[in-house]
C-alpha cells in the first residue's frame, strides 16, 4: 500500500459562540492515498462539510479552535500560515460544493471565473491560453459545445451543466485532492449518476485522491472505497466499502442502511428511520452520543467507547459501539434486513 | 443589449409623457380659476390675461390646449410674463451653478460613502468599524438646515478660511468656484455618505456569506481578490441603482434647500422663488426639468443595472 497523500489525526474544530464552544469536529483521523475515494457519511450538523472546509482552512476565524493535525505530502497544514493554505488551495487541494446554482459568481462569465482560478496560481497565464485550457477542461467535463459556452453566464447553464463546470474548475490546476462536498445533492437523479460517473472517470484518470461527503449511501456505493461514519462531530465507524454495507458494527450506520430505498426488496409498510434527531453539539449526551436514539442502549452507554478494531479478522474496521460482534449481528437484524429497530420508549409514533 | 436600451428609451419617453400630461391638469384644468390670470401673475393688466388667453388657446378643447403647450415648451417659448423672459433660457443659465452643486457632492458622497462602507465591512465587528458607525449615523442624523449654518458659522464667519455662500462660474475663476462650493458640497453629501456606507457595509456581510465567496476562497484568491472582485464587485450592484435616483432626485429637488441656504444662483433657488411669488411658468417648466433628469437617471441605472447584473438582460436569447 502506497505511503497516504493525506493524513488526518485526531482532528478537532471548536467555535465560541455566545452560548458556548460547539465542538463540531470532535477528534476525526484518516489517511487518503492517491486514486482512493474516501466517503465520510452523516447526517446535517455531523461535522461532515466542516472537517471538509477545515482541510483547506475555509474555517479559519477568530472564534475557530482547530486541533490535531492535518499533513499534506509530510507538510503540516493546520499550522500553515494564510498565503501558504492560498497557494495550496485550488493548486493541490480543490473542491466542489454542494450547490451549484449559489457556487458561482452570478455575475461573471463562466470561463472567466475558472481562468481567475488558473491565474491565482499562475499568474502568468494569458487570458487567451487560460480560455483554451477551459475550452479543453469544458469538453474533458463533457459540456457540449465548449467553445462557445465558456463565455455564458452561470444562470444560461442547467444545474447539472453547472455541476461539471464546478468539476472542470476543480481539475483546471491538476490537484491531487479533491474534495467533493455534496457534489450531487442539489441535482436530478438522472444527473447525479452522470456526474458520480464522471467523478469516478477523472478519479482513475488523474489518480486523483477524492474526499466525498454526503449523506447519501446510495452515492458511497457507487464510488467510495473506504467509508467513514460520522455523527455529532466523531466518526463513529469506519471500513471499507464491503465492510460498511455488508457488515456494519454501530446501530447508527444499521440505521443509515435502513432507511434507504430500495427497489429489489419488499415495499415497506411505512419508510423506516431513525427516530429523534441529532443533539445538539452545545448540550451532548453523556457517554456515547447516539444513546439517546439507540434502541440497543445498554448499562455501558454511558461510557463513551472509542473508535477501535472489535472484529478479530480486520484491523481497519473500527467503531464505537459496546456491543460485542455476535449481539451486533443479532441485534441488526430487522424483518430479515439490517436497520434500527424503533428505539424503545418512543414507540412506533 | 440594443434592444434592451431601446425597450428602456421608449419606456422613458411614456413616463415623460404622463409626466406632462399630469402637470397639464395639476396646473391648467383642475385649478378654478382662470389658468390665463395665473399665467400672467399676481399683478397683471387685464389686456396681458386677454393675450395669454389667446396665445394658449383656453377657449379651444382639453387636447388643443395640452398640445400648445407642449408646442411652447419644446420651442423654448414657455415664458414667465413679469418680467418676460422664457421659462428654458433661465433655467439653462442657471443649470451650471446646480449642476456643479449636485455632480460635485454626489462624486464626494459615493467616494466617501463606498470608502468608509467598504473599511466598515472588511473589519465589521473591529473598533473601526464601530467609529464609522457612529460617524455614519451621526451624518444621517445631521439636517441640511442644521448642518449649513454650522458650517458657514465655524468655517465662513469664525476661521474665515472659506466664502459663506453664492456662486463663482468656473470659467470666471475656477479657484474661486471650488472654494465657494466646498461648503455647500459638504452640507449635501454628509446624509449620503453616511447612508452609502450603512449601505454598502450590510449588502458586503451579506455577500460574504454567499457560497460563490466561499469558492472564490477554495480556488485559492488572496482576501483582497475575494473582497474587490467577488463581494464589493456584487455589492456594489444595488448602491449604483441608488445612486442612480439618488443623483437624478438631486438635480431634481433635494438641492432647492442647499441652493437657497448658500444662495446659489441655480435651478433649485429659481424653483423656490417662482412657488413663493406663485408664477406659473417657472413652476411648470421646473417640474418638467425635474421629471426630465429623474426619469433620465432611472433610464440610466436601469441600462447600468442590465449591465452590471446579466440576469437582468432579459429578452436577450442565451446566445
Amino acid at each position: 500500500m502506497s505511503a497516504p497523500l493525506l493524513s488526518v489525526k485526531d482532528l478537532r474544530v471548536g467555535f465560541a459562540t455566545e452560548d458556548g464552544v460547539v465542538q463540531a469536529v470532535d477528534g476525526v483521523s484518516f489517511d487518503l492515498r492517491p486514486g482512493e475515494v474516501v466517503a465520510i457519511v452523516g447526517e446535517s450538523g455531523s461535522g461532515k462539510s466542516v472537517t471538509a472546509q477545515t482541510l483547506i482552512g475555509l474555517t479559519r476565524a477568530n472564534n475557530a479552535r482547530i486541533e490535531g493535525s492535518v499533513k499534506l505530502g509530510g507538510e503540516e497544514l493546520t499550522s500553515a500560515g494564510d498565503a501558504e493554505m492560498r497557494k495550496l488551495r485550488g493548486e493541490q487541494v480543490a473542491m466542489i460544493f454542494q450547490d451549484p446554482m449559489t457556487s458561482f459568481n452570478p455575475v461573471y462569465r463562466l470561463g472567466d471565473q475558472i481562468v481567475e482560478a488558473i491565474r491565482a496560481h499562475r499568474p502568468d497565464t494569458s487570458k487567451k491560453q487560460g480560455r483554451q485550457r477551459v475550452v479543453e477542461l469544458f469538453e474533458a467535463v463533457g459540456i457540449p459545445d465548449a467553445e462557445r459556452r465558456v463565455d455564458d453566464y452561470p444562470h444560461e447553464f442547467s444545474g447539472g451543466m453547472r455541476q461539471r463546470a464546478m468539476i472542470a474548475m476543480a481539475l483546471a490546476l491538476e490537484p491531487e485532492v479533491l474534495i467533493a462536498d455534496e457534489p450531487t445533492t442539489a441535482l436530478d437523479v438522472t444527473i447525479q449518476a452522470q456526474i458520480l460517473g464522471l467523478i469516478e472517470d477523472l478519479n482513475q484518470e488523474h489518480n486523483l485522491a477524492t474526499i466525498l461527503i454526503t449523506h447519501d449511501l446510495g452515492v458511497v456505493a457507487e464510488v467510495a472505497d473506504r467509508v467513514l461514519v460520522m455523527y455529532a462531530g466523531k466518526v463513529v465507524e469506519e471500513g471499507t466499502l464491503d465492510e460498511i454495507f455488508y457488515d456494519p458494527q454501530h446501530p447508527y450506520t444499521w440505521g443509515l442502511l435502513g432507511s434507504l430505498t430500495r427497489l429489489d426488496r419488499p415495499r415497506p409498510h411505512r419508510l423506516p428511520q431513525i427516530a429523534g434527531s441529532p443533539p445538539s453539539l452545545l448540550d451532548l449526551p453523556e457517554g456515547c452520543p447516539f444513546r439517546p436514539r439507540c434502541p440497543h442502549e445498554f448499562s455501558k452507554c454511558p461510557e463513551c467507547p472509542g473508535l477501535e478494531a472489535r472484529l478479530p479478522d480486520s484491523s481497519d474496521h473500527r467503531d464505537r459501539c459496546w456491543l460485542t460482534p455476535a449481539e451486533k449481528r443479532e441485534k441488526r437484524m430487522v424483518e430479515g434486513q439490517i436497520g434500527l429497530e424503533a428505539p424503545r420508549g418512543v414507540g412506533q409514533a | 443589449m440594443a434592444r434592451f436600451v431601446a425597450r428602456r428609451l421608449v419606456g422613458m419617453i411614456t413616463v415623460l409623457f404622463a409626466v406632462s400630461v399630469i402637470v397639464f391638469v395639476v396646473f391648467m384644468v383642475l385649478p378654478k380659476q382662470n389658468p390665463a390670470q395665473t399665467l400672467a401673475g399676481k399683478n397683471a393688466t387685464p389686456i396681458l390675461v386677454k393675450n395669454i388667453e389667446e396665445e394658449w388657446g383656453f377657449d379651444e378643447s382639453l387636447p388643443q390646449q395640452y398640445l400648445s403647450m407642449m408646442k411652447k415648451v419644446f420651442t423654448g417659448e414657455l415664458i414667465q410674463y413679469s418680467p418676460r423672459i422664457p421659462v428654458l433660457d433661465l433655467i439653462v443659465e442657471k443649470i451650471p451653478a446646480t449642476f456643479s452643486l449636485t455632480i460635485g457632492a454626489a462624486l464626494i458622497w459615493l467616494f466617501f460613502g463606498l470608502l468608509l462602507g467598504y473599511l466598515s465591512a472588511i473589519r465589521a465587528g473591529g473598533w473601526l468599524d464601530r467609529i464609522l458607525t457612529g460617524v455614519s449615523i451621526a451624518g444621517i442624523s445631521l439636517p441640511v438646515f442644521l448642518l449649513a449654518p454650522v458650517l458657514i458659522y465655524v468655517f465662513a464667519n469664525k476661521l474665515e478660511v472659506l466664502p459663506n455662500g453664492q456662486y463663482v462660474p468656473f470659467e470666471e475663476d475656477p479657484v474661486e468656484w471650488l472654494k465657494h462650493l466646498i461648503l455647500p458640497w459638504v452640507t449635501l453629501a454628509v446624509l449620503s455618505i453616511g447612508f452609502y456606507s450603512r449601505v454598502l457595509r450590510s449588502n458586503m456581510l451579506d455577500v460574504m456569506n454567499e457560497d460563490y465567496v466561499r469558492t472564490a476562497r477554495a480556488k485559492g484568491l488572496s482576501e483582497r481578490q475575494v473582497m474587490t472582485r467577488h463581494v464589493l464587485r456584487n455589492s456594489l450592484i444595488p448602491v449604483i441603482t441608488l445612486f442612480g435616483l439618488d443623483f437624478g432626485a438631486t438635480i431634481a429637488g433635494t438641492a432647492i434647500i442647499t441652493e437657497a441656504i448658500f444662495d446659489i444662483d441655480g435651478v433649485g433657488n429659481y424653483a423656490a422663488n417662482a412657488v413663493a411669488k406663485f408664477e406659473l411658468p417657472p413652476i411648470m417648466g421646473v417640474a418638467l426639468y425635474g421629471a426630465f433628469f429623474v426619469v433620465l437617471l432611472n433610464t440610466i441605472v436601469d441600462v447600468v443595472y442590465a449591465y452590471l447584473d446579466p440576469r437582468v438582460r432579459l429578452g436577450e436569447s442565451a446566445s
